[in-house]
């Protein structure tokens, strides 16, 4: 574990020893909660509707695919006629594109920025590494399956996918969305357990609460 | 290319020449005497910039060659100097005193190949991999198949195909071979 | 003017309008903004589906009481400015609550904001939020002095500090305007007032596509729908000052809507041709070129 995250005292101001340990101070550890639909159905269909036409991914280019995404935004393909557009927080983000190979020490970093994306949050996975592990099928240091670490809802597979099937891939996902099947944060929180189990078992050096938004 | 080396031959014992082009060159030279030769190219010859450090692991000859690549800035060349270290005892000295961007190179070799330069300014340092317990993953006899096939779950259903039976077949499904 | 109970609904039927031209005018600029750069740009309605969506996000997170008030203070700061300055001259209904000092509780109002949000952002405790709303104060705070200068020298021009007073001595003519009564203070007000939209050049605070988003970067679901709601109030609210102030007010919704979206389209134009300025290099600007014109304006008054 870093030094930064070790549990230390630190002098106050006017000499008060103060106790600080970071995993505990800096992170919210409750365990993620299966979030009810809301009451009634219309309601949850507008939502749906809405969820569906305002998706915004966040801005995190996990691996050589993320290179296919940013000519969404060019006048050629122009992702924003659709209601995608692309957020710098994960607070705001509600969709997680894994975009190609995802190294272990990546794949920690996208754990982290799931888990502070908030309920209904969708992930999609970009590319044949994601699958099956793609090229780096016997890479030492890339994971091939992304849906044992995090609720995959839509995979676009080639490698690279161009944009149109990237688009053609939101598009999709829309309509999982509209149909109220892009539940994967729920599905996480429903088999939490299973997820950290596969987590921790390929990140060797777990220095972070198990749950950390 | 050639009067430098004759020039360094009288104090260095250097190994044979081989240019690869007409400004890119390598020789190989005793451990003991890099530290200066790499001082006197820097500092006399020009040759300001190192432009990498890296490694191979001859496993049958039971050695690591290290490679030291200096530029030449105003004659635009290159000159790369290779050390044959023992790959038992794999350990080198550091040369971050001659530049400071060598300290990286040595942790990176030090986290892929588990060559150790004592000395080094963060050597110790997790450099890409975090947590890594198995052996350096660019030594020959790691075996990275093995490995991913131990760490991470297949996806059943995979199929590889040699591209070029595969696409004879998928094209040509009639022609004799 | 007395208060009468029945403002109030008039005044929340004034909010309810410009919430909505709010949200369809924000789509259409940024359409217009798209259209420069050759692309569709987002659907017209796109902002009311941003808005459902964020609040239906089921789980939200929170950082202590001053997280929750900022987008309220925010919020406040919209509506509040809104709300104290007549929208439609000469109308009962659409005059709000004005009275006869507003002008300088709307100078108050405009500034109220950022600082709620600064309380807000710095609760969440992320270093991106800090350094957004330090940015972000110190390129308000530059870029509300020449205003305030100008509205010093407006106010001295007509020796009132109520706005409908100011807006009934423009009536008339085009040429009553303070536009072309006093134009050095509404040169002054209109570089102020690029500054003030928080669009291109001057948006590096809070632009989207800065890695640090500024000071919302932890803000989300509900909280982020309030801000947005505040994004479609305030710059109206902002530009009915101006209006009021510089450009005759408006005697009715036709005209009030097509002076908001001329004087938007000010900040827009600029917007689309410069790219965006560092806020020290921000500061600079309004400092070197704004102020002295707002001084100049005061005294030449």
């Amino acid at each position: 574990m870093k030094e930064e995250l070790q549990k230390r005292i630190v002098k106050g101001p006017g000499g008060v020893d103060i106790e600080v340990e970071p995993l505990r101070d800096y992170y919210c550890e409750a365990p993620p909660t299966v979030m009810p639909a809301a009451y009634s159905k219309i309601v949850e269909d507008l939502f749906n509707w809405a969820r569906s036409e305002s998706i915004w991914i966040l801005g995190f280019g996990t691996g050589c695919g993320a290179i296919e995404m940013r000519p969404l935004m060019t006048p050629r393909f122009d992702a924003y006629r659709y209601g995608i557009q692309w957020r710098p927080t994960p607070r705001q983000a509600n969709l997680f594109v894994i975009s190609g190979y995802l190294s272990v020490k990546t794949l920690k970093r996208a754990i982290r920025s799931y888990e502070q994306m908030q309920n209904p949050k969708y992930v999609v996975g970009l590319g044949s590494c994601t699958i099956n592990g793609g090229m780096y099928w016997d890479s030492y240091n890339t994971i091939k399956r992304l849906d044992d670490y995090l609720p995959v809802d839509l995979y676009i597979t080639g490698c690279m996918p161009r944009p149109e099937a990237l688009l053609q891939g939101f598009m999709d996902l829309k309509k999982l969305i509209r149909a109220g099947n892009a539940e994967g944060a729920n599905q996480y929180a429903e088999n939490f357990k299973w997820y950290k189990d596969n987590q921790k078992k390929v990140i060797k050096d777990w220095d972070m609460p198990d749950y950390s938004w | 290319m050639q009067a430098l080396y004759d020039k360094l031959k009288q104090h260095y014992a250097l190994g044979e020449l081989s240019e690869q082009r007409a400004d890119l060159c390598f020789f190989t030279v005793p451990r003991e005497h890099l530290s200066s030769l790499l001082l006197y190219l820097r500092d006399v010859e020009g040759y300001t910039h190192l432009v990498l450090l890296t490694a191979v692991d001859w496993i049958e000859q039971n050695q690591f060659q290290l490679t030291y690549l200096v530029n030449n800035r105003l004659s635009a060349n290159d000159i790369g100097i290779r050390v044959l270290i023992d790959r038992d005892v794999a350990s080198m000295e550091s040369i971050h005193h001659l530049w400071p961007t060598a300290a990286t190179y040595q942790r990176e070799l030090k986290e892929m190949f588990g060559i150790d330069f004592p000395g080094s300014p963060r050597i110790d340092e997790d450099f890409i991999l975090e947590g890594w317990q198995d052996l350096p993953p660019y030594r020959r006899d790691f075996d990275t198949l093995k490995y991913s096939e131990q760490t991470y779950r297949d996806r059943p259903g995979r199929v590889t195909h040699d591209p070029a039976s595969h696409m004879k077949q998928q094209l040509y499904p009639d022609a004799e071979d | 003017m007395a208060f009468e109970w029945i403002q109030i609904p008039y005044a929340l039927l004034t909010l309810f309008i410009v919430v909505n031209y709010g949200f369809i005018l924000n789509a259409l600029i940024a359409k217009i903004g798209a259209r420069v750069g050759r692309r569709h740009g987002i659907p017209i309605w796109q902002n009311y589906l941003d808005l459902i969506k964020n609040y239906s996000i089921r789980s939200s997170i929170t950082h202590g009481v001053m997280f929750y008030l900022g987008p309220v203070f925010r919020l406040s700061g919209g509506v509040g400015l809104l709300l104290f300055v007549p929208t439609i001259y000469s109308s009962v209904m659409f005059s709000n609550l004005s009275f006869a000092g507003d002008l300088i509780l709307a100078l108050y109002f405009v500034f109220f904001g950022t600082l709620g949000m600064a309380l807000g952002a710095g609760e969440s405790g992320h270093p991106f939020a800090a350094i957004g709303v330090s940015r972000g104060l110190a390129q308000v705070t530059a870029s509300e002095l020449p205003f305030a200068l100008a509205v010093f020298s407006v106010a001295l021009q007509y020796q009132t500090l109520s706005v409908t007073d100011i807006v009934a001595a423009q009536q008339g003519s085009y040429l009553n305007w303070t536009l072309f009564t006093n134009p050095i203070a509404v040169a002054a007000a209109m570089l102020s007032f690029l500054g003030a939209m928080m669009r291109p050049p001057f948006d590096v605070v809070l632009a989207p596509q800065e890695i640090p988003i500024g000071p919302p970067t932890e803000y989300h679901s509900s909280y982020l729908a309030l801000m947005q709601t505040n994004r479609a109030i305030f710059p109206i609210a902002k530009m009915v000052v101006y209006m009021n102030l510089f450009f005759g007010g408006a005697i009715s919704w036709p005209i009030f809507f097509l002076k908001i979206f001329l004087i938007y389209m000010v900040s827009v134009l600029v917007g689309v041709v410069f790219p965006r300025f560092h806020v020290e290099h921000s500061i600079r600007w309004f400092l070197v070129w704004a102020v002295p014109l707002g001084i100049i304006a005061i005294m030449v008054v």
